[in-house]
């Protein structure tokens, strides 16, 4: 793979350019639509009704006094449920996301909250009322809700499609025989999304063919899914999602509410809304599993590992399996002769788990960052030469050579513009009643590319139009295609009109694992690759450039001229005028490259934190991540990436937990008032940088992908800073003042 | 949420009058709490007598304090200079809670009636004795990480979330109602009260009763402050909170007062400590004693077992930092 010529070239100057918004202007003037706010004519509103068991079986849905309250329009359940294709557990990662998921389907209870009934009435809160007033008979079944070995098994994969289970060399005899060792066991709680935007979809038969209008990540993908769902062929189901308001991986593919829009827009024959309230959320997509990691590191007394270990324990549901792929980042952070990873799985009638930014990366890298911070601390080594002692030529694990990996670059340039040479021993840095530590911890997250198409149109009056099922969930695609069709076309941003969010158009992936731009992106850089082709083909057919070598024409300033004489050229209108439109089509499919490179993003996070000393309150001072991510397109949209990364990084660190209470299986913190994400006052100065870093490897435009990074090892770098301040280990997140206090002295 | 019916009337007599016409009434003023209520159908009030435009939105002096009406919006009443000036401790345990536009719309009096926020109180498919007398207790045994410590019973372990209401126990304020029987005052520590066999109650409010003002005394002489710990550093309850009036005299207590939050199923005026203190040297010994004399009773549930030794190390820090002795 080479970069592509324009990107190389960037004669705009469009490519790394902090370019506006384009998605800015629409959502301040309030023309970006949301999924809630599609209104049709003749829609209901659907509110669904609630399982209050975890399990067993229903025996009768009692919904009389609901269906007798004017307005009411249906109360569907699995007895009057449309048929759909039945679910059936694959661990296929393509079955996963693209196979049935039926809803009301079954009278089994799988977990507490299950959405078991759908009510549809002439307006929200006639639905909701009614809602209330629906009973359901549940026969007791058997809960499985205790998190713990005893029922665990081994999974073929986990998430991502990894290997369970990776052996090398001998762990066991290496981790005796060693000098210096770190045997501990991290815990981190469930945890939700929490996007800003509550799921919601609006959906719509027509002659047959299904439309929603969706927030989702992946409209493609989705599209699918319901078709398979239905039992219909992807074409007649149309997934619409201009703009989302966050998902966080929450909101990829099909899922409960846009399966009931479409039920009861299917039972009704009208259009279907529904809008999940935010307690509905929490059972509505998914969570991040709780994780019990053991990490064992051993070393020489020069520092160099000679043994990891990392073995993880996971939740998954009674129906279906993800498995967090927490240990996977330990295949391939440190090089360590000795090396195993383990993955065991326990099945809980609980939602399934799903994906929340950085699914494994994020509870493994607190684990394995906060083990290397025990490790350091153990030798009496500073963490970060302690990290640089262990970086591996080649990937550890496959023995494949990076593609590119600057964890040396992140670690010494984010050390010194953090000031991290300022930093104490442990307790040894007090302000006033305030203790104040700093911590490191290194990130990595997997470079992913997937097949996507792109439709890229150069119109005769020099704009341009560029069509693709790709998704803005926040990270500024808008922006970004925008940019790449001006940089190659040679101009104005304002010239490129960007059409996403729409199954209908060129399939793409979508955005979820970090994949989006360096998948669509690629699409599209390959679709303006040939309507350059085909314009430089017809500019030297005829006019001032016929003849003209292709190698000497740019496209610059809404012309095509000759590189050597930017004077002999003519404009695109004049040029587009012989013929008309350009239109190109490119379907992307990822290179070989990743069986010949190991391809990750690499970060350091730094930390400074404030532990009051009577309370145990811990609040962040400052943070600032370096990352080497490739090819940064526009920094404005990068930079707001990873902070909102570090940001969420916080909330993992010290505040966000969704606590199940065993008893019934319910989630005891369902609102965010509650459940605590981090609110502005958290949040104090938090800063990006991005190292030089050029990657020919991973695709035409050396993108590596940011959406998830920033998150990737912000907790261990607290953990490790609250360890720094107070000589406390918190080795449970989220880090609340109840597990620093019993460190504490108090003052006499 | 049900339907209910609404009306607005323009005197507080019109709203007595109003609430008792029709059974299942409540009154909304600012609605912060009871909206999110209704939406949940934890609350389904038939009726509604909107009491938010009532002229009862005045500050004045009143028998060397201030009468603050019961239709003051939080953000007036921490902003109002005499306020800040006579009665910090209020003034910051104001802003210490909910987020500015909570504040906006808050009233002063509605502020006292905010209703725990018990995760078992709020699913109406557990049981609680608070929403559903009789049906037991869901957080006893469960997540009682935010409950009390102190006065709890076997029937309800719930606390009282709000922050104003601290400090106003700490000053010894007044609760002015007004009700079918005509009006009567009802000291602070008597307002709220302990959940008992009667968790139900929150408040010592007959039905129909409205609170029309609030007053506060002159203040007591010292230094005050109001302190809150909680899991963010904004927009979280208090997992305890402290309001304390401190005056020092020669080296020893002359007055103090000092209320709790976050402990109990009301906001906690901690007399032990009060009395352990009088005449005593201003000291962090001396206020450790006092804080452990208060929490001497203090029990725990489990997950909120930390409140305790928390609680003595937030009633020590904040004694001492008024006495001006630590860093």
């Amino acid at each position: 793979m080479t970069i592509a010529t324009f990107i190389a070239d960037n004669r705009g100057g469009h490519i790394g350019l902090s370019s506006p918004r384009a998605d800015g202007p629409p959502k301040v003037h309030g023309q970006a639509r949301y999924a809630a706010e599609y209104m049709l004519p003749g829609m209901l509103h659907g509110v669904p009704v609630q399982s209050h068991a975890a399990s067993g079986r229903i025996v009768a849905i009692h919904a009389d006094a609901a269906r007798a309250m004017p307005g009411v329009v249906a109360v569907i359940t699995h007895e009057t449920a449309p048929e759909q294709e039945p679910f059936a557990e694959s661990d296929d990662a393509m079955a996963k996301i693209m196979g049935a998921k039926p809803m009301l389907a079954t009278d089994r209870i799988l977990f507490h909250g299950h959405f078991v009934a759908l009510v549809v009435a002439d307006s929200y809160e006639t639905a909701r009322d009614a809602a209330f007033r629906v009973e359901v008979e549940i026969e007791g079944g058997h809960d499985a809700l205790n998190f713990g070995a005893d029922q665990a098994y081994a999974p073929a994969h986990v998430n991502g499609g990894y290997e369970a289970d990776s052996d090398e060399g001998t762990f066991d005899a290496a981790f005796a025989a060693a000098p210096v060792k770190v045997d501990a066991t991290y815990d981190t709680p469930y945890e939700h999304n929490a996007a800003m935007e509550p799921h919601a979809a609006v959906a719509e038969w027509q002659d047959g063919r299904l439309t929603i209008h969706d927030c989702n990540q992946g409209p493609s993908a989705c599209a699918v899914a319901i078709a398979n769902t239905f039992k219909l062929q992807p074409k007649d189901v149309r997934i619409v999602s201009r703009y989302v308001g966050g998902g966080f991986g929450s909101k990829y593919g099909i899922h409960p509410h846009n399966m009931l829009a479409a039920i009861g827009a299917k039972v009704t024959g009208r259009p279907v809304k529904v809008a999940l309230s935010r307690q509905h959320t929490f059972n509505g997509h998914g969570h991040r599993s709780r994780t019990e990691q053991r990490v064992r590191l051993a070393a020489g007394q020069d520092g160099k590992l000679v043994a990891l270990a990392h073995d993880n324990l996971l939740q998954t549901s009674t129906h279906d399996e993800f498995v967090e792929q927490s240990g996977i980042l330990s295949r391939l952070m440190y090089e360590a002769p000795n090396r195993r990873t383990t993955h065991r799985v326990v099945r809980l009638n609980m939602p399934t788990p799903a994906w929340m930014r950085a699914p494994g990366e994020a509870p493994g890298s607190f684990a394995l960052e906060s083990a290397m911070d025990e490790l350091a601390v153990a030798l009496g080594m500073d963490p970060i030469a302690l990290r640089l002692a262990n970086e591996p030529p080649i990937d550890p694990e496959t023995k494949l050579p990076w593609s590119t990996r600057s964890l040396r670059a992140c670690l010494e340039q984010g050390a010194a513009k953090f000031g991290w040479s300022g930093r104490k021993a442990p307790g040894a840095n007090r302000h006033g009643r305030t203790l104040v530590g700093m911590g490191v911890a290194a990130a990595s997250y997997p470079v992913l590319g997937m097949p996507a198409s792109a439709k890229l149109t150069l119109n005769p009056d020099g704009t341009a139009l560029v069509q693709l099922a790709a998704t803005d969930i926040g990270q500024g695609t808008y922006t970004v295609l925008r940019q790449i069709a001006a940089a190659a076309l040679g101009i104005e941003e304002e010239a490129v009109t960007v059409e996403i969010g729409d199954s209908d158009l060129p399939m793409t992936s979508g955005s979820g694992g970090s994949f989006g731009l360096s998948s669509f992106g690629s699409a599209l850089t390959g679709a303006a690759e040939a309507v350059r082709a085909r314009v430089v083909e017809r500019a030297r057919e005829a006019g001032p450039l016929r003849g003209v070598n292709d190698d000497d024409l740019v496209f610059d300033a809404g012309r095509v001229q000759r590189r050597t004489d930017p004077d002999a050229g003519e404009s695109l209108v004049a040029l587009l005028g012989r013929g008309g439109a350009v239109v190109e089509s490119y379907d992307y499919k990822p290179s070989d490259a990743k069986e010949h490179y190991s391809m990750h993003s690499f970060g350091a996070q730094f930390a400074e934190v404030g532990v009051d000393m009577d309370t145990g309150e811990v609040r962040i001072r400052r943070l600032l991540g370096a990352f080497g991510v490739g090819r940064v397109m526009n920094p404005r949209t990068a930079t707001s990436q990873v902070l909102g990364g570090l940001t969420m990084g916080i909330g993992q660190a010290l505040t966000e937990e969704t606590v199940m209470d065993p008893r019934w299986g319910q989630w005891v913190n369902r609102d965010l008032g509650e459940y605590h994400v981090p609110v502005q006052a958290d949040v104090p100065v938090i800063e990006a940088l991005f190292v030089e870093e050029h990657d020919d490897k991973v695709n035409a435009m050396g993108t590596k992908g940011v959406g998830e990074i920033g998150i990737v090892g912000v907790a261990a770098a607290i953990a490790n800073a609250v360890f720094n301040a107070t000589g406390v280990r918190v080795r449970d997140l989220p880090i609340t003042l109840d597990k620093v206090l019993p460190g504490l002295p108090i003052a006499d | 949420m049900q339907p209910f019916t609404y009306e607005r009337p323009n005197s507080p007599e019109a709203a007595i009058a109003a609430f008792a016409r029709q059974p299942g009434t409540r009154y909304i003023a600012g609605g912060t709490n009871l909206l999110d209520l209704m939406k949940l159908q934890l609350e389904t009030p038939a009726h509604l007598v909107d009491i938010s435009r009532l002229e009862l939105g005045d500050i004045e002096p009143h028998e060397g304090g201030l009468r603050v009406g019961a239709m003051v919006p939080n953000t007036q009443l921490a902003a109002d200079p005499a306020v800040r000036a006579r009665y910090a401790v209020l003034a910051e345990a104001i802003l210490a809670g909910a987020s500015g536009q909570l504040r906006n719309k808050a009233s002063t009096g509605g502020n006292l009636l905010q209703r725990t926020r018990c995760g078992y109180f709020y699913d109406t498919a557990r049981p609680c004795n608070k929403r559903e007398p009789g049906s037991g207790c869901g957080a006893i045994g469960g997540h009682a990480r935010i409950h009390a410590i102190l006065g709890a019973s076997e029937h309800c372990i719930a606390t009282y979330p709000g922050d104003m209401a601290v400090a106003l126990q700490a000053l010894d304020a007044t609760v002015h109602v007004q009700g079918p029987n005509g009006p009567r005052t009802i000291a602070f520590d008597a307002f709220h009260r302990l959940p008992g066999d009667t968790p139900e109650a929150d408040n010592t409010l007959e039905p129909g009763e409205l609170i029309t003002a609030l007053a506060l005394p002159a203040p007591p002489p010292g230094r005050m402050r109001y302190r809150k710990v909680r899991d963010r550093a904004s927009y979280a309850f208090a997992l305890v909170s402290v309001a304390a009036i401190l005056h020092v005299e020669g080296g020893r207590v002359a007055s103090v007062r000092i209320a709790l939050g976050g402990v109990a199923h009301k906001p906690w005026r901690a007399r032990t400590a009060e009395a352990a203190l009088l005449g005593q040297p201003a000291t962090q010994a001396s206020f450790i004693a006092a804080a452990d004399a208060e929490l001497a009773p203090a029990r725990g549930c489990g997950t909120n077992d930390f409140k305790i030794p928390l609680a003595r190390r937030v009633i020590a820090r904040t004694l001492s930092e008024l006495a001006g002795d630590i860093a």
